[in-house]
């Protein structure tokens, strides 16, 4: 071998070594003890659609969680005008996250606004107005406050869902943010969707507040409802038909205590085997919950999460200990979930589903087989073809073109790529793109020869001229296939990723392989003329 | 030596580029109409948005029967169809994204089908449930990557060539995509973000194609400098002719039986693919080079 092709040997060799490496941990069942002390152990990692899964858009609606801290401000700044004795007649939030105060005369005005530049610098006036002796005022918060109250709403959802996934148990869940407010969520391999949406959907926000029982519900109903009081609904099941019914229950609206006392939550069982969820508190929670329950015993203490009553059990007596109940008619899976987002925290904004995509197992299953089949088919047909058309040049181009096919599959392993169904499309696409190099390259050896060159003269004519149409016709398709890689949801870029890939080991196959081929046959044995 | 064109054939493509044009564009006009008609393309749920449940029973049933399940449920305005081959007990249910619940529709579904049929005998193979919000933005973006991956090709081909080429090879993509989403209207197939993955695959197929061509036209150039210009470009397309069908025919081999085994999911998809790529081909030997030489007589380049 001349030195020329020696170095090419030893490239083509070190290539196909490590494609070798990256490849096995997915065709064999278990790596050798120490395999991975050395070698990679990803496998090639497959979609959503091939595996079987789930995948969730969310939209984080931010503006909950400004108009949510407004309120909050509403309520503190309430009592702190009163504390102060700066006297207002009205205070109240309004156009979402903008809070409207009505003081009583200039003075007062004077009063609160050097209280509100040295307590409330965030909070600034919009515009203000005399009626009469009143001044109305209108206050709006920072802009740059917003923004990072949006933010950390995003954030702290994207914290507390993947807290939620991680305690529902799924392997390799993949949670992260899209764009501003925006989270994807890719669930492999899961069971029960409908139930691990409800799980992350869930904005959970724990309260617990009194049963207002001397006001009767019916009347409530009717439409006079008591100034404080709200009607909020239990579900309540029946445990023969399954049927489901809600029933009214009239609350005092104000909260008496919210889950960020929580210190744990978990599922427990009663003396009959049924479910429960046994809470904890923090002390300071504790002690809060203490001094409910001794106020108001022999009243009724609704449980309610997210506007849904879940029970409203009697206080017998002042509960000390820092614990507590959650009863309804659970079943395991609900009360488990239960106490999985109790424990979790609730979401800061409520989550809106924008887009769900799940593919069940079965399926994914199918996919796989029906996909693997025609691509090993439409190989054949392909490598049948070329041997019929060029011979022994055919064989070779063969050889490049399973080696293409190598290559890609290690090459997915290795960038840790996905492989989608679209993506084994993909690769049955550069199978017969992938010949296209090789086409060149035959067409031109053919109409060198037909010219009369020498095989050795004949080949690198060949060679070079078909490289430049090679490189040009390839960068194209290039373009295409990354402009889809930038756009493109989960599927598509797994197409993208393979077109792009299979281009790239096609121009080392067919440049570099078969060429070194030809050229070893060249050198080795006396050619006379190409079988092309 | 095994050929499917013998060298030397001298097929005066140029002389036909009127009756190519002609021919191109009855099918585009055609292709038009139907989009229009149609009142534009059948878009799919990932860009309309709604609902898509396919479900698989144990045994066939009657799709009515599966209608009337979903009309009891309080599911109206949907479409149910068969899935793949029919009789094979799968079916796709199609539900617009008018309602503004979408999170529990696919359960509403469930809950229709299990009043109906026994719950053992169906399940739920795939949900896809996409957010009118969501396809108004992937349309968007479709569109953009669209026009951005024929801008980024135009810049590579008048960098690489010359600028009435790229004009050549824009006419020629935009003539198969455009033919392409004809075919699609007037099958009424749905649009979906995999025919978009198609489509775009069909424009880098075919500015490949054209581009084996131009290369071709490059290097004859200085060879040819004293015969007529269209000459030349005949000589070369009857020089590349062989290659280009048979690349078209091997590509094509492996996605026919992509589309005949490949699954349902990927069927429409394939199928785009096999209509772009015998227009692209057809486009590449008619069309590209055609385009280049009514440009050139229209707008004479002085020295070549």
């Amino acid at each position: 071998m001349t030195r020329s092709l020696q170095w090419r040997f030893l490239l083509i060799l070190a290539i196909l070594i490590g494609a070798a490496i990256f490849l096995y941990p997915t065709f064999v069942k278990e790596l050798p003890t120490w395999w991975p002390k050395f070698f990679p152990q990803d496998k090639i990692h497959l979609g959503l659609d091939l595996q079987g899964g789930m995948h969730l858009t969310f939209e984080v609606e931010a503006d909950k969680a400004v108009e949510s801290s407004a309120e909050r401000m509403k309520n503190d700044l309430g009592n702190n005008l009163k504390k102060e004795n700066i006297f207002y007649t009205y205070l109240e939030r309004v156009q979402g996250d903008k809070l409207e105060v009505v003081l009583l005369n200039p003075d007062v005005k004077a009063k609160f606004d050097s209280y509100l530049k040295e307590q409330y610098p965030l909070l600034k006036e919009a515009t203000s107005q005399q009626e009469g002796d009143r001044v109305k005022v209108l206050l709006e918060m920072d802009p740059r406050q917003i923004a990072e109250i949006k933010k950390s709403a995003v954030d702290q959802a994207l914290e507390t869902i993947r807290n939620r996934v991680d305690q529902f148990g799924v392997a390799e869940p993949d949670i992260s943010r899209q764009g501003e407010n925006m989270i994807l969520i890719q669930l492999p391999g899961i069971k029960d969707p409908e139930r691990a949406k409800d799980l992350i959907g869930k904005t959970a926000i724990l309260e617990f507040k009194l049963v207002d029982e001397e006001y009767d519900v019916g009347r409530a109903l009717a439409g006079n409802i008591p100034f404080g009081d709200v009607i909020l609904y239990q579900r309540v099941e029946d445990p023969k038909t399954g049927a489901v019914h809600k029933v009214p229950y009239v609350i005092k609206d104000k909260i008496l205590m919210t889950g960020d006392v929580l210190k744990d939550a978990r599922i427990k069982l009663d003396q009959n085997n049924r479910p429960y969820v046994g809470l904890s508190f923090h002390p300071a929670g504790a002690r809060l919950f203490e001094q409910i329950t001794t106020e108001n015993v022999g009243k009724r203490l609704a449980i309610i999460l997210d506007n849904n009553i879940y029970s409203a059990p009697v206080i017998r007596q002042p509960i000390s200990g820092g614990e507590a109940i959650i009863e309804g008619r659970f079943s395991m899976e609900e009360a488990r979930d239960l106490a999985i987002v109790l424990r979790a925290g609730s979401l800061p904004a409520p989550i809106k589903i924008l887009e769900e995509r799940t593919v069940g197992p079965s399926l994914g299953q199918d996919s796989i087989n029906k996909g693997i089949k025609a691509t090993i088919i439409g190989g054949l047909l392909v490598i049948i073809a070329m041997i019929l058309y060029y011979r022994m040049a055919g064989f070779v181009a063969n050889i490049a073109l399973i080696l293409n096919i190598v290559l890609l599959l290690a090459a997915l392993a290795a960038l840790r790529g996905t492989l989608t169904l679209p993506g084994i499309a993909g690769i049955a696409l550069t199978v017969g793109m992938a010949v296209d190099a090789n086409v060149l390259i035959y067409e031109r050896l053919r109409e060198e020869m037909r010219v009369g060159k020498p095989p050795g003269a004949a080949l690198a004519a060949a060679y070079t001229r078909a490289f430049l149409t090679i490189m040009d016709s390839n960068v194209t398709t290039v373009i295409a296939a990354l402009v889809l890689l930038q756009f493109g949801t989960g599927p598509i870029k797994g197409f993208a990723i393979t077109l792009s890939i299979g281009l790239a080991a096609s121009m080392f196959t067919a440049i570099v392989v078969t060429r070194f081929i030809f050229d070893f046959v060249l050198n080795n044995f006396r050619v006379k003329r190409w079988s092309v | 030596m095994f050929e499917i064109i013998k060298p030397g054939t001298k097929i005066d493509f140029m002389k036909r580029k009127w009756i190519a044009f002609l021919f191109s564009g009855i099918v585009m006009l055609v292709g038009i109409a139907s989009l229009i008609l149609h009142g534009g393309p059948n878009y799919g749920i990932d860009f309309a948005g709604g609902t898509l449940v396919q479900v698989k029973f144990s045994q066939p049933v009657a799709i009515d029967a599966i209608r009337e399940a979903l009309q009891d449920g309080g599911l109206t305005g949907g479409s149910v169809q068969g899935f793949e081959a029919e009789g094979k007990g799968e079916y796709l249910i199609r539900l617009q994204a008018s309602s503004t619940d979408l999170e529990g529709l696919s359960s509403a579904i469930r809950g229709a089908l299990a009043k109906r049929f026994d719950e053992k005998s169906f399940e739920i193979r795939r949900v896809e449930m996409v957010g009118p919000k969501v396809g108004k933005d992937l349309r968007t973006k479709g569109i953009l990557a669209t026009i951005f991956a024929m801008i980024g090709m135009l810049i590579y081909v008048s960098f690489r060539f010359d600028f009435r080429f790229a004009v050549g090879a824009v006419v020629a993509v935009a003539h198969d995509v455009i033919v392409t989403i004809g075919v699609l209207s007037l099958l009424n197939i749905e649009f979906s973000i995999l025919i978009l993955a198609a489509l775009l695959t069909i424009v880098g197929y075919s500015i490949n194609d054209t581009i084996v061509v131009y290369d071709r036209i490059r290097e004859n150039t200085p060879k040819m400098r004293r015969e007529p210009f269209e000459k030349m470009l005949n000589v070369t397309v009857n020089e590349t002719l062989s290659r280009t069908i048979l690349t078209g025919m091997s590509t094509l081999m492996v996605l026919v039986i992509l589309f005949f085994m490949g699954g349902g999911v990927i069927h429409d998809f394939t199928f785009t693919l096999i209509v772009g790529i015998i227009f692209g081909t057809y486009s590449s030997v008619y069309i590209a080079s055609a385009t280049v030489l009514v440009w050139e007589n229209t707008f004479p380049k002085k020295k070549r």
